[in-house]
């Protein structure tokens, strides 16, 4: 943010302010916004907390995002049947985002704006989340981002509860080397965070003496992967690494076993093909396919039986299934209410919590064993999520066998493969010329 | 090959395979634009919802499937009759309204895809759907260097049938008599007493029949969802436009031409590429000829 346009605010400010804050209720929101930003509290005493729940309902990306929003809103009831966040009860504001970017951004300008939230949960894709950014930093607000990403961002107004980059393919990599083969292909959605994806994936097969055959990326969703397959006929791979995401990923393992390649012999690695997936597909083309992520449906724990159990039989439940997005956004809901009571007890009273507060008090919270589906998650200084990231075979019906789930909490790392970069902690990215930038994106 | 190249070493083997794959891509393209060639051609209606009409078939052969209990080949002829109905029905309804004003065919239509995706995400939901096709048609085939899926050569070979089958349509038989004197010049057809009315509807409830019964079979070889029909129609209307309106012969050279060129590109750099050079060369084409390969009877409408 340059000089001037702060000068602005803060003029904006005095004037607003002089005019009587609070009183003005019948302007339109957008007249009044930074008067209301700076005078009355996020959350008053007595009321409800609000929070943003700001996911796509309805277009392409409905699919996952509509189990993000039914999730969250089952955390809320949770939450609120147990006693609410401090005796307080959540109450979410509910709002499609139409898989459009552009609603994306302006959605949540209103839901700070106008709705005056206090956090938001929202995004399945690197672009909303692009999207959402600088509306959030601007007005540094909060934003609960609650999905896996390929980092590379180093933001002080994002809480991060999915793997980055360098947790998921840490272990895919070697496990699948060490049981299938050094030669590997890898195919891709034509976007950011497959790429990104794929460069962390490199570092760990150079480490292991892998072999790299080929990289093929097909556009969202693309669906047809024939003149891929041809190449992987020729090349001859012992696996294929798939970053493919949503559509196009359930036509590549169905067009898999069309052309005649057999799942014993050359498996699909992925990041992404989850139970839903499966399910979408048809359990019978996902059999035998390998998933790498923090959480399964069949992860053997108290806690996740008496989630999964939970949610099924919930009104929200009707999808039938758990899935790794569902369980990380079910995660940073959690995250807030620790966060909450936390800044809670650090500020004395409800009234003088912030969104930056929230944020502030994050890293270390951890979410234990007995709430955390996928076992105990904590947050390092960046407001990523330490994890253990598993790997899960598929099987006839769909459901994962768990194959291999890593022995230590994996460390979060936005910029682990641009060193040159700098690293990224609690305040910002500390350049090697010692700068420290805010909301690197 | 490495990686760190761009462009994939010439190989005998793969490369057949890939003009393979280059008359399959073709036999994709060119059923999802035959009902569009048709209906375009016949009645100058650039039908916007032609997708639609692919996801309405999709859907049909998985209600039909899952619910009914239908065998999946038998969907393939159920999804045409379906979506025929459904074509004949937008026509009487909408399309007939405006056959003097172009440019609201092309709005209207557009607006009806919309209401089409929204109605199916409300009544069967926004997830992907699986159309589950017969065991044997989900193995592949190999002979000399080339391997096949055997849905592939099954799709192509309903290509042409259904391509031989309107060829006869419209060539031999008087229904298509009549058709192609409408299409040459429609006040003298009238004049020679064909109920124009009469011909436009079946040829856009034949048009929306034949986007059915591709989305049947695309269901099954990719996926289900609301919005599958955006993926099809770019290469639909270019196949149609580069063939020439009107020549259901440009249509089936032009898909043969379009597939081959992007497989081709394809294969010795990717699918992306390919993509770009494919529309690249398409635009430079329709600079020099406008009218496409084979401009047939583009008379008074």
């Amino acid at each position: 943010m340059d000089g001037k346009r702060r000068t602005f605010l803060k003029t904006s400010t005095a004037i607003a302010t002089t005019a009587g804050a609070g009183s003005l209720g019948g302007f339109p929101y957008f007249f009044v916004k930074d008067a209301g930003a700076q005078s009355t509290p996020w959350v008053k005493k007595g009321d409800k907390i609000k929070v943003g729940v700001l996911f796509s309902l309805t277009g392409a990306l409905a699919v996952v995002e509509t189990d993000s929003n039914q999730v969250v809103q089952f955390a809320i009831d949770k939450i609120n049947k147990a006693g609410g966040i401090a005796g307080m009860q959540v109450e979410p504001v509910i709002i499609d985002a139409k898989s459009d970017i552009k609603v994306f951004s302006e959605k949540i300008s209103q839901l700070i704006l106008k709705d005056r939230v206090i956090a938001t949960f929202g995004g399945y894709t690197s672009a909303s989340r692009r999207a959402m950014a600088p509306v959030v930093m601007a007005r540094d607000h909060l934003l609960y981002y609650p999905t896996c990403y390929e980092g590379r961002e180093c933001t002080q107004n994002i809480v991060n509860t999915g793997p980055l980059a360098n947790q998921h393919s840490q272990d895919l990599i070697p496990f699948m080397v060490k049981s299938f083969g050094k030669k590997t292909y890898f195919v891709g959605s034509n976007y950011i965070w497959p790429k990104e994806s794929n460069k962390n994936a490199k570092v760990w097969l150079e480490k292991v003496g892998g072999e790299l055959l080929g990289e093929e990326y097909v556009e969202l969703g693309g669906s047809d992967f024939s003149s891929i397959f041809n190449k992987i006929r020729q090349t001859k791979p012992d696996f294929i690494f798939s970053t493919v995401v949503g559509d196009s990923d359930i036509a590549l393992h169905k067009q898999f076993k069309q052309e005649g390649f057999k799942v014993d012999k050359m498996p699909i690695a992925a990041l992404t093909t989850g139970e839903i997936e499966t399910r979408a597909m048809g359990a019978e083309f996902g059999a035998g396919h390998f998933l790498s992520a923090p959480y399964f449906q069949t992860l053997d724990t108290p806690t996740n039986k008496k989630f999964v159990e939970e949610y099924l039989a919930s009104k929200y439940g009707k999808g039938g299934v758990t899935h790794y997005n569902m369980e990380e956004t079910y995660l940073s809901v959690w995250a807030f209410k620790y966060a909450f009571e936390k800044a809670l007890a650090k500020a004395g009273s409800v009234e003088a919590i912030t969104p930056r507060m929230i944020r502030d008090v994050t890293p270390g919270i951890r979410i234990e064993d007995d709430v955390s589906p996928e076992g105990l998650v904590y947050f390092d200084e960046t407001c990523h999520l330490y994890m253990k990231p598993k790997i899960g075979q598929c099987q006839a019906n769909g459901q994962f066998k768990i194959v291999k789930a890593a022995d230590a909490h994996i460390a979060p790392d936005p910029f682990v493969i641009y060193p040159e970069r700098g690293v990224c902690k609690f305040d910002g990215l500390h350049t090697k010329d010692g700068k420290v930038l805010k909301n690197v994106l | 090959m490495s990686v760190d190249h761009f462009w994939t070493a010439f190989a005998f083997g793969p490369f057949m395979n890939a003009l393979l794959i280059g008359l399959s891509v073709a036999s994709i393209w060119l059923i999802a634009a035959l009902g569009l060639a048709i209906v375009y051609g016949t009645m100058g209606v650039i039908n916007m919802a032609h997708g639609e009409f692919v996801m309405l078939g999709a859907y049909s052969a998985f209600v039909l499937e899952r619910y009914l209990g239908v065998p999946f080949l038998a969907c393939i002829p159920c999804a045409f009759v379906i979506v025929a109905a459904i074509g004949a029905v937008i026509e009487l309804g909408l399309v007939r309204y405006l056959y003097r004003r172009p440019l609201d065919t092309l709005l209207a239509t557009w607006g009806l895809s919309l209401v089409l995706i929204q109605t199916v995400r409300l009544i069967l939901g926004p997830e992907p759907k699986n159309i589950a096709s017969p065991e044997f048609l989900n193995s592949s085939v190999q002979f000399w260097v080339f391997s096949l899926s055997l849905f592939r050569l099954f799709v192509i070979a309903v290509t042409l049938a259904t391509f031989a089958g309107t060829w006869w349509l419209m060539h031999r038989t008087r229904v298509g008599l009549m058709v192609r004197a409408v299409m040459q010049n429609k006040e003298i057809a009238s004049a020679h007493g064909i109920d124009t009315g009469r011909v436009y509807t079946l040829t856009f409830a034949y048009g929306a029949g034949l986007a059915g019964l591709a989305g049947a079979m695309f269901g099954a070889i990719k996926n289900v969802f609301p919005d599958m029909g955006s993926g099809y129609i770019v290469e639909a209307f270019l196949v149609v436009v580069v063939g020439g309106v009107g020549s259901l012969i440009g249509s089936l050279v032009s898909a043969v031409g379009l597939g081959e060129i992007y497989s081709v590109f394809a294969y010795f750099t990717n699918g992306t590429f390919a993509k770009f050079w494919l529309f690249l060369l398409v635009v430079v084409f329709l600079r020099f000829r406008p009218q496409g390969l084979f401009a047939e009877s583009l008379g008074r409408r």
